[in-house]
């Protein structure tokens, strides 16, 4: 009706008026922060948690994701891996060998997870080959040598140089044995990686288990998390029809992953609607306060021929302007907060203890985007404007004669 | 037909906790154009009441009211609210005004609700609130005015849309005797000079005086009817 009127009917009080912008403009901060932080986060997880070993793609014949077996490979591996190299942006590729073996020591033997690596591609793959803490990554592609998890060495007691005792089962179903010399341990900062890993060169690996010049996975890494689909179909399609192969994004290949982000997305969201529905109620309440006591002057306005749908939106005005107010505030202040930390980095005590576990750094950048930044202000708004219609809808049926008798 | 305001049968029962209260019993009346009526009689008699039926505020128990020849219990809720915007006005005892608008600003309420442009509100604005004697006082809010300034600026927002009556129940209740009478000689200035019809009530002798003709009630009935010169 009048956006002056709705103004300054705002300020009738001005220190509840305060009060309610400030409690709009907080959870607006409150929420922009935890949101923007919530996806910062999960970008590291996923980037990290990929980074370490599993990449985003993974070449794999087709039935190995269901039930990987030895036999289940990807015929010239290295072959394929060195046409991704010319064809594909980004290049970053890498063959490995899966398999498993008993990993024995002169005094413990345990159960490993033993993989056939190119010394030269896999880093540009996987972090470990930059997370060894002592001694050397592999460098020939065909010596008898191994880098293993500092948790697997600690429980094997093994020492830098001395020899691990590998014996499994080649892809033929042969006897697979081999004896290895440890030249370096890694802590990939993935606690289930250290615990089981054992790389070997790719070269000897095929040759231990037999395997020809097959794998069981040519890892990709370093695609735009955007073009991750795009990039799938473009190699699918490079790979051609019956290639023997498919190519599997990181939401197959580590399905709990995606799983924990989707989990953890939901409790975020129960949190932030129960938040912004308490403060939703909290206005509600001071609005219509602030509504009744006005009740003699709608009385007034309807006298003077103000229809209820005229006054109905001038409340709908006075709470669209106190809310608008309210996210403003929230939203500079918010995002000034964000900024600071999209700079600095958001850490907190325990988080370097929490994300070593599970291979993400130390401090979170948070994301800015339009939706991160928006979701909170628009939901907030959507969620007041419902919550005065009650009050704009109460006008309708105010009898004039006992508006104007009211005090 | 030239009447203003025709009432038949007018009744108002009101249901107090299973005790039945008759406001109004029967009321006839019909109020001729450019009448300056007075509502007089003792508290509880139903001055208010019968004003509020005519305004459209309220809804009659039986009986009709005709304003302007159109009938009342037949017109919608929005039917009412443009009857109430262009054809009548109202004054009351105190509080009439709106706190946050300025004097001006009131008297243009009613302008803008019938859709005038703002310079032509504040045109017309200006002027009447000059003809309530009010000039320099116009962007005052009502907290900074008087009673009896607040008064004179609802009598100018009643006025300023040219209704054809204006009903004012008690407009003086609030007021000192000499700001009463400068008041009533405003409404019936008004009445002479706009032509308007004028209906309100009051306790006050001196008020009564100032009328044109004198509605006696009496436990919701009219007790007295009689023209003054
Ligand atoms: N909302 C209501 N509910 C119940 N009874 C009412 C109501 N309004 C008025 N009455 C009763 O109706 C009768 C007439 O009241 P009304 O207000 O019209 O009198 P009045 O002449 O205006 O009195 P006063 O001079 O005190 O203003 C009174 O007995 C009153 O108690
Ligand atoms: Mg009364």
């Amino acid at each position: 009706m009048n956006p002056r009127l709705a103004w300054r009917n705002l300020w009738r009080h001005p220190r509840r008026t305060w009060l309610t912008v400030a409690a709009i403009a907080f959870s607006t901060v409150l929420l922009i922060f935890s949101i923007t932080l919530q996806f910062g986060s999960y970008d590291i997880w996923i980037d990290h948690a990929l980074g370490v070993y599993h990449g985003q793609l993974q070449i794999q014949h087709p039935d190995y994701l269901d039930k990987p077996q030895m036999r289940k490979t990807v015929a010239n591996a290295t072959g394929v891996a060195a046409k991704l190299r010319r064809d594909v942006d980004p290049r970053k590729v890498a063959v490995r060998g899966i398999g498993f073996a008993l990993a024995s020591s002169q005094e413990r033997s345990y159960g490993a997870q033993v993989i056939g690596v190119e010394p030269g591609y896999e880093p540009e793959v996987s972090t470990i080959p930059n997370v060894i803490r002592d001694g050397r990554f592999l460098a020939d592609p065909d010596a008898a040598e191994a880098v293993i998890g500092a948790t697997l060495a600690r429980n094997l007691k093994l020492a830098l140089g001395d020899e691990l005792t590998l014996l499994g089962a080649g892809r033929d179903g042969s006897v697979a044995a081999t004896v290895v010399q440890v030249v370096g341990f890694f802590e990939s900062g993935m606690a289930e990686l250290d615990r089981v890993l054992v790389e070997i060169p790719l070269g000897h690996f095929q040759e231990v288990f037999t395997m020809g010049d097959a794998a069981h996975a040519i890892v990709i890494a370093g695609i735009d998390r955007s073009e991750l689909d795009v990039q799938r179909d473009q190699i699918t399609t490079l790979l051609g029809a019956d290639a023997g192969a498919r190519v599997r994004t990181w939401e197959e290949t580590l399905p709990g992953l995606k799983q924990a982000i989707q989990f953890d997305m939901l409790q975020g969201w129960v949190l932030y609607v129960s938040l912004i529905v308490v403060v939703t109620f909290s206005i509600l309440n001071t609005f219509l306060m602030a509504v009744l006591e006005r009740t003699r002057e709608f009385g007034i306005m309807l006298a003077l021929g103000a229809s209820p749908a005229r006054i109905g939106a001038l409340i709908m005005q006075e709470s669209l302007l106190l809310t608008l107010v309210g996210l403003s505030i929230g939203v500079l202040v918010g995002l000034g907060i964000t900024i600071y930390f999209y700079i600095n980095g958001f850490t907190y005590p325990g988080l370097e203890e929490y994300g070593a576990e599970f291979g993400f750094p130390a401090s979170i950048t948070p994301e800015i985007s339009f939706f991160s930044i928006g979701l909170a202000p628009l939901a907030i708004l959507v969620f007041t404007l419902v919550a005065a219609l009650y009050p704009a809808l109460r006008i309708f049926g105010l009898r004039p004669v006992e508006a104007i008798h009211a005090v | 037909m030239d009447d203003t305001v025709v009432c038949r049968a007018l009744t108002k029962v009101y249901q107090e906790d299973s005790v039945a209260v008759h406001a109004l019993r029967g009321i006839d009346l019909v109020v001729p154009r450019h009448d300056f009526l007075c509502l007089s009689g003792p508290s509880g008699s139903g001055k208010s009441t019968l004003l509020n039926l005519i305004g459209g505020l309220d809804s009659p128990s039986a009986g009709e009211v005709r304003v302007d020849g159109l009938k009342l219990a037949e017109m919608n809720r929005s039917e009412l609210a443009q009857l109430r915007l262009h054809r009548l006005g109202f004054v009351f005892q105190s509080y009439n005004l709106i706190p946050v608008l300025s004097a001006i600003e009131n008297v243009e309420f009613v302008l803008q609700l019938q859709g005038m442009s703002f310079t032509q509100r504040r045109r017309k604005a200006r002027a009447i609130l000059a003809e309530v004697d009010l000039q320099g006082l116009e962007h005052r809010r009502p907290g900074e005015l008087s009673g009896g300034q607040q008064q004179r600026v609802a009598v100018a927002r009643a006025i300023v849309s040219e209704p054809s009556l204006v009903l004012a129940d008690e407009p003086t209740a609030n007021l000192d005797s000499v700001t009463a009478e400068n008041l009533m000689a405003l409404l019936r200035h008004m009445n002479e000079e706009h032509g308007v019809t004028f209906i309100f009530s009051t306790h006050d002798k001196l008020v009564m005086d100032y009328s044109r003709r004198l509605i006696k009630l009496h436990d919701g009935e009219i007790a007295a009817d009689e023209r003054r010169t």
